[in-house]
């Protein structure tokens, strides 16, 4: 049996590799995608256009603002003069924040009041919006503690002292980049495998192979096992660009990796045998693989948290394996995780695997009998 | 009726016939977008709600009481207590809290010292968004609270500054409210462009564009013929979207209808123009499809900031985004659902929509000739 698999791996390689398109679509779009993910993927804070509308310019609120400027997430477009310009600015989207400083701002300072610094903020892209809000609370409360200790008005009670584990400088692009792995391997597999059988169909060498002695089961691997192999080959070139380029802390041993690896780029094959066995034309391979690639994407925890989906969409995203893998290579880049700790992960991708396998087995007798 | 409107209309009728003939563009055009709608609406957000939050009070006393009582008040977590910081950093570990807040064994005491106690909170950072949000919900909590400590017979004094955040458009910053219109943006870019990179691709492939060019319908008139059927489709594919954004998932549109209507047709023009520029550039249903997805749905995924912010990306690839058509739509959209008809917004946008669409339409026209090589 195993002569004639390794023949058809060997052949199924070559019409991959040899095909100009094929290689193509194997290499360009995978690049680009991890250059372009990779810088434009991003939930960090970089010059936020900010407006000022210091109505009590004095020695406080230049201090309060002086530490706005001086923050890499903000930038200061416009000092406004009128309180009409406030909104206007924030509508046409020229500035995200205006910062308005209260007129009575150093009186109340200074007579142990309240002293009122009113933020507005955009709305229309909320994630944004909290964002801007935490780092401006931040600052202030910064500004606060500075001016209380300066003026001796007694410590606060409790500070808040915050630390974020495995990531310190809460860096997104060490949450995205080791999810790109994740996302470009199952592309890349899911179109190799998927169109594989249709191409055939199409090319009308499908029932070449028919007729040679090889049976249905041999001919399911010898067309699955490439996939797993060029799956296997494209997440090592993004680990490697994300550890030599990225500068993504890989703090596990690979050993946990790439058995999630192993068994995540199984399960993409079988889905990619299913369709690739239900699939008459190259076309119908295509929607079928996009039909299941754009919910995978979308509900993996790739770019959203998967604990913010209500209850039933968490429960049927247990079978994408796309969310245990992002798991698994986040854990093993990030946290260092064990293969013991990410047993939890392993299981539902190798029954996924072994599952969409087996359908794919029984669809593609059906089909070929 | 002049020769060249009757043309028009044959070509029109046969391509409408196509479409009623195969039902895949129907589905296209109207399933698909309310399929992704669906997915992406429930799918898709960014609010954290019931963050599971470790609180560890080595020694309780009102004071602790108090704190935590802040943190269960807030609707965003969802507190469990434990006794030691090692069982809770444990938890941590295994993934069942997010977050510790550690309230140590002086913490009563040293409140009430001239230095002050000092509150851990110690976050999982692997998901660094999700880490910055909770920390500020986690500030909240600890406003709110010095605010109590701070009345008279309290414990403590203000913080001199107090901050007045006012949230415009989207005040209960619901990220659904404004995802689900980046989501339309993005929605009908897939559709437009895959409607049209097939159709000229699917005629060369059946050897019908030959048949097309022998007859005497000038290029001009096929090219329309092909666009305006799928153009219909596209607004109506719009209009179910809109439909079920503001019926199921509730987002307000607080713009008007007419407005909508003129800035999705000039992007629809400009989304059906690159799908027909694709068509024939490829003449092959693969290729085209291909390029359909790679140069349209990611593009309109990462770079439309739909959701990564496009002010915080890098400059290089902040100058990509300018011609992606989907970025003007996106910004139109939330304002449009969000603010209304804010025309400071408005027309820059849709301006940069309808240079867009007559660029590749006037490239699709010139590429396009009638013959063989």
């Amino acid at each position: 049996m195993w002569p004639a698999v390794l023949a058809l791996i060997v052949k199924e390689l070559l019409a991959i590799l040899k095909d100009p398109r094929s290689r193509i679509v194997l290499i360009g779009p995978p690049l680009l995608q991890l250059v372009v993910f990779g810088y434009g993927a991003t939930f960090d804070l970089n010059h936020v256009p900010v407006a000022v509308y210091d109505e009590d310019p004095s020695a406080a609120s230049r201090d309060l603002i002086a530490r706005f400027l001086g923050s890499p997430a903000f930038e200061v477009v416009a000092r406004l003069h009128d309180a009409a310009d406030v909104d206007r600015l924030i509508d046409s989207r020229e500035a995200t924040l205006v910062i308005d400083v209260d007129r009575r701002f150093t009186r109340d300072l200074l007579g142990h009041r309240p002293a009122r610094v009113q933020l507005i903020v955009d709305g229309r892209n909320s994630n944004t919006a909290l964002l801007v809000l935490g780092y401006s609370n931040q600052i202030v409360t910064d500004f606060s503690r500075d001016w209380l200790a300066a003026h001796g008005g007694g410590a606060a009670p409790a500070v808040l002292d915050l630390r974020a584990n495995y990531n310190p400088p809460l860096n997104s692009q060490w949450f995205i980049v080791p999810g790109i792995v994740a996302l470009l391997t199952q592309v890349v597999t899911l179109l190799v495998v998927g169109l594989s059988v249709a191409r055939e169909r199409e090319a009308g060498t499908f029932d070449q192979l028919l007729v040679t002695p090889m049976g249905p089961l041999e001919i399911l691997l010898g067309k699955g096992l490439p996939g797993v192999l060029i799956g296997l080959l494209e997440a090592t070139v993004i680990i490697l660009a994300a550890v030599l380029w990225f500068r993504v802390p890989l703090r596990g041993p690979l050993l946990p990796l790439y058995l999630g690896l192993f068994l995540f780029v199984a399960a993409v094959t079988g889905i990619g045998l299913m369709i690739s066995s239900l699939a008459v034309t190259q076309q119908q391979a295509l929607l079928g693989a996009f039909l299941f690639m754009v919910p995978s994407i979308t509900l993996s925890g790739f770019a959203t948290p998967i604990a913010n989906m209500p209850r039933f969409i968490q429960a049927a995203t247990q079978v994408n394996p796309m969310r245990h893998f992002l798991v698994i290579v986040r854990g093993v880049f990030l946290e260092g995780s064990t293969t013991a700790e990410l047993l939890p992960q392993y299981w539902p991708l190798a029954l996924v695997a072994a599952g969409s396998m087996l359908v794919a087995g029984w669809l593609f007798r059906r089909r070929t009998a | 009726m002049s020769a060249a409107g009757v043309r028009l209309t044959a070509l029109l009728r046969k391509e409408a016939l196509q479409i009623m003939r195969d039902p895949s563009a129907l589905a296209i055009a109207f399933a698909l977008p309310a399929f992704l709608l669906f997915i992406f609406g429930y799918g898709v957000t960014l609010d954290a709600k019931e963050v599971p939050l470790g609180v560890v009070v080595e020694r309780p006393s009102a004071d602790t009481a108090a704190f935590e009582g802040k943190l269960r008040q807030s609707p965003y977590f969802e507190t469990t207590e434990y006794r030691d910081f090692a069982a809770a950093e444990r938890a941590l570990e295994a993934h069942e809290i997010n977050g510790i807040v550690w309230l140590r064994e002086d913490f009563s005491r040293r409140m009430r010292s001239s230095r002050g106690a000092t509150i851990g909170a110690i976050l999982n950072g692997v998901d660094a968004n999700s880490a910055r949000i909770v920390e500020g919900y986690l500030q909240q909590a600890w406003a709110a609270w010095l605010a109590d400590a701070a009345r008279p017979g309290g414990p403590g004094a203000a913080l001199p500054v107090a901050v007045a955040p006012r949230i415009r458009f989207n005040p209960e910053v619901r990220s659904r409210d404004y995802l689900i219109p980046g989501l339309i943006a993005l929605v009908m870019t897939l559709t437009g462009a895959l409607l049209t990179a097939l159709v000229i691709a699917r005629e060369w492939e059946r050897g019908t564009q030959e048949a097309l060019m022998v007859t005497r319908a000038t290029l001009r008139e096929i090219l329309l013929a092909k666009l305006l059927p799928y153009f219909v489709l596209g607004l109506g594919g719009m209009a179910a979207s809109v439909i079920l954004a503001v019926t199921l998932f509730r987002v307000p549109f607080h713009g008007s209808a007419w407005a909508l209507l003129v800035t999705s047709s000039l992007f629809l023009l400009a989304a059906l123009g690159m799908g027909l520029l694709i068509s024939t550039a490829a003449r092959n249903q693969f290729v085209a499809g291909q390029i359909a997805i790679i140069a349209t749905f990611l593009p309109a995924f990462i770079l439309s900031g739909f959701v990564f912010d496009i002010g915080s990306m890098p400059a290089p690839i902040r100058a990509v985004t300018h011609v992606v058509a989907a970025r003007y739509f996106v910004t139109i959209l939330q304002t449009l659902f969000l603010a209304g008809d804010l025309w400071s917004v408005l027309l820059p946008n849709a301006l940069a929509l309808a240079l867009m669409a007559a660029l590749f339409l006037g490239v699709a026209r010139l590429r396009a000739r009638k013959r063989l090589d």
